[in-house]
């Protein structure tokens, strides 16, 4: 029978949930790395019992823990994040230049093919691999020098928070940092480009269309499409049909396009979701109404899905590692709340239900699937 | 023999239960302290201070016969007590919230 294992990282450890292919009773497992920030983990396409992950926190800094036996045991492997060179200076919220300075490390992307290859997204952002299985990371410094003394920290701090890999072109990564915008590698890693033509930011930039500095939020691929890219801007609902060259808007009649995570339903390319909230200044859902919405049109029409979510008095954020899918026939849909449920659903979203309430707050959520 | 006390989250990352007991050479210093424990609990490299510059991190203290030598330098002497193991050398992770 068809499982599922669900990733997931909160404020205070991470938690693993475990279900067969009916998803209606889980088995959960934790706090793993008690007390600790668990900003993601991810599992090895090539090898799921291979987890990484991302622990943190303000006293004691990073480390990395990988399991090799599918979350059962952990050790620490390496947590050395060296930025190449001289790191230069970046924007500051007060528009002067800020040293650059590694924070944290917010997603872990492991390679599609090698389990000892991963990549791993840091504040301030940079983008480091490795492989040895993370016990040495090295930096990718060629994203930095995509203008990247014009990147600034959005809210969240300077996180390269998105990292997505092109199964049809291994040359080829996209990654999405807040406040710098998408960018892309057609060379395996060496050369950068900025792709964010199209994107608008009145709001929160002097040059509205600048080349970098937007505030991307999430961005998401279908493997099937790699051409295609769905965007959650700071607002926004963005789409390109060219691998980032140029995007669209596609946000419609969503209540409000702001938000953090997009997703991409595995069986259907062009169905994907959204979960709007109310504004950067009020960061839960509109009206106290807990709504993911769909889109079966690739954007701009959208559907509010509700059946089983909170409709009144809601008021938590989802985070923008938050959302996952899993690839089950009838396509399961999950995200984790600030509030600390976890809500799933086994019918790519038509209905909804908490598989746990009371975690910590829940900063990122994985879905691994197995036969 | 010297005694390091760790605060909880590094004694669970480093799989020790208690204080560590740890044994260095000449000259004994603060900073010698820090190297032998790095070098026999290496998961603790980068959670005391810094990687590169070994700058102590900004929420860590460090504390010893009742005194704080947060500031002192890596060439800080240790005192007879903690060198002889009589009074632990405690690394402590800052006061910081409610």
């Amino acid at each position: 029978m068809n499982r599922v294992r669900l990733l997931v990282g909160t404020h205070k450890g991470a938690f693993i949930l475990t279900s067969d292919e009916k998803r209606e009773e889980w088995d959960i497992s934790g706090p793993h790395f008690a007390g600790w920030e668990i900003y993601h983990m991810n599992g090895s396409p090539a090898d799921p019992n291979r987890i990484y992950a991302s622990q943190s926190n303000g006293w004691f800094g990073q480390v990395i823990q990988r399991s090799d036996d599918s979350g059962k045991t952990w050790q620490p492997v390496g947590n050395k994040f060296a930025y190449d060179g001289v790191p230069g200076t970046h924007l500051w919220y007060d528009g002067t230049q800020h040293p650059w300075e590694f924070k944290r490390v917010w997603q872990l992307q492991p390679s599609l093919t090698d389990p000892d290859t991963v990549y791993a997204g840091v504040e301030d952002a940079a983008l480091f691999r490795s492989t040895d299985g993370g016990q040495t990371w090295n930096e990718l410094p060629g994203l930095r020098a995509a203008k990247g003394n014009l990147w600034q920290p959005g809210a969240g701090g300077m996180c390269l928070h998105t990292i997505i890999l092109d199964s049809s072109n291994p040359q080829r990564i996209f990654v999405a940092i807040s406040a710098a915008g998408a960018f892309r590698t057609d060379d395996g890693g060496k050369t950068w480009r900025p792709i964010n033509k199209g994107l608008n930011s009145g709001s929160e930039l002097p040059d509205a269309t600048a080349e970098v500095g937007h505030c991307v939020h999430n961005i998401a691929m279908h493997p099937s499409r790699p051409n295609v890219l769905f965007m959650q801007k700071h607002w926004d609902v963005m789409r390109s049909d060219d691998t980032g060259n140029s995007w669209s808007e596609v946000s419609g009649n969503l209540p409000s396009d702001f938000g953090f995570p997009i997703a991409v339903h595995t069986h259907e390319p062009n169905t994907i979701y959204v979960v709007p909230i109310k504004s950067d200044a009020e960061h839960y859902p509109p009206e106290g109404k807990l709504r993911v919405y769909r889109s079966r049109t690739g954007g701009n029409e959208w559907e509010a899905l509700t059946k089983g979510l909170p409709q009144g008095d809601c008021y938590v954020n989802i985070l923008r590692s938050a959302l996952a899918v899993d690839s089950l026939d009838s396509c399961g849909i999950y995200f984790g709340t600030t509030g600390g449920q976890v809500y799933a659903s086994a019918d790519s979203g038509d209905s909804w239900k908490p598989i746990v309430r009371d975690l910590p707050a829940v900063l990122s959520v994985e879905v691994q699937t197995f036969s | 023999m010297i005694r390091v006390a760790l605060p909880q989250h590094l004694r669970t990352l480093a799989q020790v239960s208690k204080e560590v007991e740890l044994q260095i050479e000449e000259p004994m210093t603060l900073g010698s302290v820090l190297d032998a424990l790095e070098i026999q609990y290496p998961m603790l490299r980068g959670t005391i201070r810094d990687h590169i510059t070994k700058q102590r991190r900004p929420f860590i203290r460090f504390f010893a016969c009742g005194e704080d030598w947060s500031l002192e330098s890596p060439d800080f002497p240790l005192t007879d007590a903690v060198i002889t193991g009589r009074e632990p050398f405690r690394i402590v992770g800052a006061m910081a919230g409610g």
